[in-house]
């Protein structure tokens, strides 16, 4: 057996070599800092870039160079990538593609509009965003609100291959970006307010053929954990991990989406992901634990299997998905050098793990008003090792079905959301988007429908008591858990950030403006306002031998349904709205993308 | 609390007489500052003029809203909020204040009709990339029509603001037989 186990990867070694150079061409193409190439710039998730002619002494003189409409209305998340003299551009639903020539005066050298049935809109729980594409072997990667993953020409735009990704009638959806990895294309899937039973699939680079599929919920071969083999906090997680943890067979409409981030170490050969909730929000409806929703994900990116799991929201009764970027560094904490995965939450803790063995190293909040735990037991011979502890007064679960849970904070929207952070190795230091919002949260009872909302709970939400502000964005040390400095915003921090060489860190905001700040201070040295509020991710580039800044504007996405018409203050009570005034006296619907540069 | 049998409300249609009175008060001065007559209109017909098993009809028939004077709120707008930002909210935001993508049904519920926003919520629109899904098949949705269309009336006609509402009537025992008839529990 072990002869012909051997013959047959011998084999595969062979076949796969192509899929090697590949990833290799992605690996050396990242480390060229004039490229942003995949969408956090790089396989470890840093939203850091080496360029450095823009600079804290310099930022403040920066001017817009040209801009760009999309042509869309809704929420632009993510950013475009740039190859060369190639800038490609995607927009919310319909999904549409550009490909701009930098090289010649932008013009759009192809454009993409997939057909897709409208009916996909509304299964999309909040906008119809996307957030972005990736690319690999000479191939755009799209992921389709249809959940089509489409493969586009890079130079033609014509479609190499199709492969459809989930059922759209089930209300599974695509809104995240593909990772290109090896000889595979890795993508998740949204669905959690519909009971989708979410996975990541891996799909083969030139053929679109599905090589692995693994769920976050369900039985062992289908979530691809080995008893023995796959460890959460160094214990081995047993036989039907995530099947003890569900009633009955709710693990089939359990949630635990992946429309997240995905992250990758050649070193280790393994992949990073989070899943997201258990559906339904009601808490009540599904007792245990509800694994492995709410998890970090560490796999083997050939095979699929799970190295090591971490859930860090057991039995989730707020909605804190666990989807959030995983950011992977090389740093020293005491006389060790360590290969870290830093993690910020929507739950309100930002957490840094080993990520060889999932090792649990820090678990802190990163906005102090977090309320609904005291903090994460870190004693490894406690039977609760791991665990959040739950402060029953914002437990929905003690409070039960149909009773108002109030003053929860941080609310639904998480502490942060989808909104990647970055990080500088010059200052070690990561730069995070954050929201500065609580929540009141009442559970009752849903029917399951397929293809219909499955929610089960009514939520408002409002600023902490006494704050005026909705957002901060903050530096957070990961070796120690400790916010360095925090600069207060007045709506949350929908954007995501960009740390760069010149000790310059940028970030946009929902009223519209693109800021740069001092990498060290947090001072202010540059704001912008763009023709839209930013949900979009800043980017950087080197074209002709100038740095650009790019940012797609555009507001909606989870922050236009919450902000659009302004929060209210509990406080003021019944019909009174609060003195937190509304986004929509800041800004309107529109897509563009804008693109700065010093002076020449 | 009892139920109530409008015959036997002598009083209630006293006030109700004088609610209308207040309301077309309120209405002439919309009409000076919107000239927009549909509103008006809408405010007139919101009155309840009686009450079945809990929920409140006006003069045509159409369910409505009953706010009392200390804020009290009937069951069914009460309901309401709570299935709305459960099953709405998401695309139409919070208290009926409409997205930065759907719109706003504080201002759509001041000239649809009752039979027009069933149909609407049973069967869905599509206008462009604007999107309404068919909700008739969803019985989280389908199951608390009347309690949506009471919420939302109320909030177009600006008889309850943002938020809970703080204060109740009691869920009616019909409506409890109703609810689990149509929910499908025991």
């Amino acid at each position: 057996m072990r002869k012909v186990l051997l013959a047959t990867l011998g084999s595969i070694a062979v076949l796969t070599a192509g899929g090697a150079l590949a990833n290799d061409e992605l690996i050396k193409m990242a480390q060229n800092p004039k490229d942003w190439v995949m969408p956090a710039g790089d396989y470890a998730n840093t939203r850091y870039s080496k360029l450095n002619q823009i600079t804290a002494a310099n930022v403040g003189k920066l001017q817009v160079a040209w801009t760009f409409s999309t042509g869309v209305l809704r929420g632009h998340e993510g950013g475009p990538l740039i190859i060369g003299n190639m800038m490609y551009v995607h927009t919310p639903f319909p999904n549409k593609v550009y490909a701009l020539d930098l090289s010649k005066d932008n013009a759009i050298v192809w454009k993409y509009e997939p057909k897709q049935d409208p009916n996909v809109i509304p299964v999309m729980c909040c906008d119809t965003v996307n957030r972005g594409v990736a690319y690999g072997d000479g191939k755009i990667f799209l992921h389709q609100a249809d959940t089509t993953l489409v493969a586009l020409d890079a130079k033609t735009g014509k479609v190499a291959w199709s492969v459809k990704n989930g059922d759209p009638g089930k209300g599974a959806t695509g809104t995240s970006s593909p990772l290109v990895v090896k000889d595979k294309v890795l993508i998740g899937i949204s669905g959690g307010e519909f009971g989708v039973q979410c996975h990541v699939t891996a799909y083969d680079l030139k053929s679109g053929k599905q090589v692995w599929r693994a769920f976050s919920e369900g039985p062992d071969d289908q979530i691809m954990v080995d008893p023995v083999k796959t460890t959460e906090l160094g214990k081995p997680v047993g036989k039907d991990s995530s099947l003890k943890t569900w009633q009955g067979d709710q693990w089939k409409i359990g949630g635990g989406c992946t429309w997240g981030w995905l992250s990758y170490d050649p070193g280790l050969n393994m992949v990073y992901y989070g899943s997201g909730n258990p559906s339904t929000w009601n808490p009540k409806q599904r007792p245990g634990d509800n694994k492995w929703s709410m998890t970090i994900f560490a796999r083997d990116v050939d095979s699929g299997m799970a190295k090591w799991v971490y859930q860090m929201t057991p039995h989730d009764e707020w909605d804190y998905d666990g989807v959030n970027e995983m950011i992977l560094s090389d740093q020293q904490i005491g006389n060790a050098q360590r290969k870290l995965l830093t993690h910020f939450d929507r739950n309100g803790l930002g957490y840094t793990l080993d990520r060889d063995t999932g090792e649990l190293l820090v678990a802190e909040k990163y906005d102090p008003t977090v309320n609904w735990t005291t903090g994460v037991d870190m004693n490894k011979s406690s039977p609760t090792y791991g665990r959040p502890k739950v402060v029953d007064q914002y437990s929905t679960e003690k409070g039960g079905e149909d009773k108002n849970t109030k003053g929860v904070c941080p609310a639904a929207l998480g502490t942060k959301d989808q909104q990647p952070a970055a990080y500088s190795p010059d200052t070690q230091l990561f730069y995070v988007p954050t929201n500065h919002v609580c929540m009141d949260y009442e559970p009752f009872k849903v029917s399951y429908t397929a293809g219909q909302p499955y929610v089960g709970a009514t939520l408002s939400m409002y600023p902490p008591p006494g704050a005026s502000h909705m957002g901060n964005f903050i530096a957070w040390d990961n070796k120690t858990g400790k916010i360095v400095w925090s600069n207060k915003e007045q709506f949350s921090v929908w954007s995501g950030a960009l740390a760069t060489a010149g000790g310059v860190v940028f970030y946009g905001t929902l009223e519209g403006y693109l800021k740069a700040v001092d990498a060290k201070t947090g001072k202010e040295l540059y704001k912008f306002r763009t023709p839209s509020g930013i949900i979009g991710n800043v980017t950087t580039y080197e074209n002709g031998g100038r740095q650009y800044i790019a940012v797609l504007s555009g507001v909606g996405g989870w922050a236009g349904i919450g902000l659009a018409a302004g929060l209210t203050d509990p406080t003021d009570g019944l019909g009174a709205v609060g003195g937190y005034a509304a986004l929509s006296n800041y800004t309107a619907l529109g897509g563009s993308l804008t693109v700065f540069a010093l002076p020449q | 609390m009892a139920l109530l049998h409008a015959p036997d409300r002598l009083p209630s249609d006293i006030e109700d007489m004088l609610l209308r009175k207040i309301w077309f008060a309120g209405a002439a001065m919309i009409l000076v500052v919107s000239g927009g007559i549909a509103i008006a209109e809408s405010r007139l017909d919101a009155a309840a003029v009686k009450s079945e098993d809990g929920k409140y009809l006006d003069k045509e028939g159409n369910p409505t809203f009953k706010v009392a004077a200390d804020g009290t709120v009937d069951w069914y707008t009460y309901s309401g909020y709570r299935r709305y930002h459960s099953e709405c909210h998401v695309c139409h935001g919070p208290d009926g204040m409409g997205s930065t993508y759907a719109p706003a049904l504080t201002d759509s519920l001041k000239t649809m009709s009752y039979s027009d926003f069933m149909a609407v919520v049973a069967s869905g629109r599509q206008n462009g990339n604007s999107v309404m899904p068919a909700l008739g098949d969803n019985p989280n949705v389908a199951c608390y029509m009347d309690d949506l269309y009471i919420y939302l009336r109320a909030r177009a006609d600006d008889a309850v603001g943002r938020m809970r509402p703080a204060k109740k009537e009691d869920k009616p025992e019909a409506y409890t037989q109703a609810e689990n008839s149509c929910m499908g529990k025991k």
